[in-house]
């Protein structure tokens, strides 16, 4: 099997130009940097080889009107510019008093989720990352159906397009409290699978990798759908989610989940 | 216990039994006790709220109470008599692996009619007596335990505001060690899970449903405001009765 490649600028599962850029691994730029610190700054001349890494607030790739009527332009300003917002900037407090920098994002998830005794780091970086990855898996004319080599992986490990989306909304449903919902490839059995978070745990560190995120926290849904979230959860199915994301995040999985079937040669 | 509480002061010896009740006016219909019988099970349902839904205003607005009532509120009391009557059946054919399945769909479900029954008898409004401060027994428990009364509120303000997702921050009794504390439980536990001997006084409920429509993201204002329509006397009227 093979995922069609439109663009001949990928290579080894890395994007040349990316518009939509969530990598496994890439440095998060260093923009909004919060007011250095007199902390800070001594830190920076005492050890001037040690890098201190700030991590900022990256702004959606669309504009915060692009996702009405689904989600209102009202919701994307609270969710982005308040709430993971508010995540960036505690994470950057904490990190002033803290010997973790220097991660990569995801390393930082892993590291301080510490195998399930997460540390005080871990809510607010998990947080951070699940709202990119969250703003990344919608779009402007989203939803409909998955194409290529999404919708054949999706046909193989769900059986058809629709028992996922069922198995994807009933999942949703059963959420108790705050948390995510997710389509992940999972590297050991090599298949997708949706799985449901608490919190702010996610799919990364168990060491999976997410395609498609769907926040289920009330405030992503109470402005626009009040308790509906029945209604929330099948506008982004029909509406929001950007398989494109999905393709290329799929695309980057490849490599290093190998979905092929070995051609045993038959003696 | 706390099932007591939703009951009113009914006496009833309820635990999750079959068969029908003779409870004195379990029946009855607006009691406010909230339960009925129905098929030999009894089925819980949504108890009145003893005020409008605009009397809580400014602190919490109308709209915020009519959903947190009519839905939400509902919504778990029609999953708990969903999940009972599933572990009945289950129960009669000795399904053992499925009565254990239900138990987080009970705790969740049943703890979040628990829960509100108790939140609604904790607020009153402003010109019924809402947010004045506790005394004689229960004030000085107060400031035995915390130093002052201010001091409990920035206590429970502080952990409400640092409850990370979804939960509810109480005041509770410990009555065997006849102890006031501070606790929080996520989701929907009701307290008891924290302590068998931890009986509710007060809780508020920060899931983001309770405060979202008019205080957005500024869960520290909600806890500030809700203060204002504290009903301290039916915090007091449960301490009293649980010390004495």
């Amino acid at each position: 099997m093979g995922f069609h490649l439109l663009s001949p600028s990928y290579c080894c599962g890395y994007q040349a130009s990316p518009p939509i850029s969530h990598g496994l691994l890439r440095f998060r730029p260093v923009t909004g940097i919060p007011k250095p610190s007199p902390k800070g700054q001594l830190h920076q001349s005492r050890r001037a080889s040690k890098v201190l890494a700030y991590y900022g607030l990256t702004t959606p790739p669309y504009k915060l009107d692009a996702l009405e009527p689904y989600m209102s332009q009202r919701t994307l300003e609270l969710h982005w510019g308040k709430h993971h917002r508010d995540y960036v900037d505690s994470l950057n407090k904490q990190l002033v008093k803290s010997p973790l920098y220097g991660h990569t994002m995801e390393e930082l998830i892993k590291v301080t989720y510490n195998n399930g005794n997460p540390l005080p780091e871990f809510n607010n970086a998990a947080q951070v990352w699940n709202h990119d990855f969250f703003w990344e898996s919608m779009q402007s004319g989203g939803g409909k159906l998955p194409q290529g080599g999404v919708l054949q992986q999706i046909e193989k490990d769900f059986d058809s397009y629709s028992n996922f989306r069922d198995t994807f909304v009933e999942s949703a449903m059963a959420l108790f409290g705050s948390g995510w919902v997710w389509l992940v490839l999972r590297t050991e059995e090599k298949k997708l699978s949706v799985v449901r978070t608490s919190n702010a745990i996610c799919p990364l560190v168990w060491g999976d990798i997410p395609i498609i995120g769907l926040d289920m926290w009330e405030h992503a849904y109470y402005l626009d759908y009040k308790d509906d979230r029945e209604k929330y959860i099948n506008t982004f199915m029909d509406n929001l989610v950007s398989w494109h994301a999905a393709t290329v995040r799929m695309l980057r999985a490849e490599a290093f989940v190998n979905l092929g079937e070995p051609k045993i040669p038959v003696a | 216990m706390a099932l007591r509480a939703i009951a009113g002061k009914k006496t009833l010896t309820l635990g999750l039994v079959l068969g029908p009740r003779a409870a004195a006016g379990a029946s009855a219909p607006r009691t406010g006790s909230g339960l009925r019988h129905a098929r030999g099970l009894v089925t819980f349902s949504l108890p009145d709220l003893p005020y409008d839904y605009g009397a809580l205003e400014p602190a919490i607005s109308g709209e915020i109470m009519k959903l947190h009532h009519q839905k939400h509120h509902q919504t778990y009391i029609t999953n708990f008599n969903k999940a009972l009557e599933q572990l009945e059946e289950a129960m009669a054919k000795g399904d053992s692996s499925k009565v254990a399945h239900l138990q987080s769909a009970i705790k969740f479900n049943g703890g979040g009619h628990i829960n509100h029954s108790i939140f609604w008898k904790n607020l009153k409004p402003l010109n019924e007596g809402g947010g004045e401060p506790p005394h004689s027994t229960l004030g000085w428990a107060i400031d035995t335990d915390f130093g002052s009364l201010d001091a409990l509120v920035q206590k429970m303000n502080a952990e409400g505001a640092a409850l990370q997702g979804s939960g509810w921050v109480w005041l509770a009794l410990d009555k065997e060690m006849k102890k006031l504390k501070v606790e929080t439980t996520a989701n929907q536990d009701p307290l008891v899970t924290k302590g068998a001997n931890l009986v509710p006084l007060l809780g508020i409920d920060v899931w983001e449903h309770a405060y979202y429509l008019q205080y957005k993201n500024a869960r520290p204002e909600y806890l500030k405001n809700i203060w204002k329509i504290m009903n301290w006397k039916y915090a007091s009227e449960v301490y009293e009765k649980e010390i004495a």
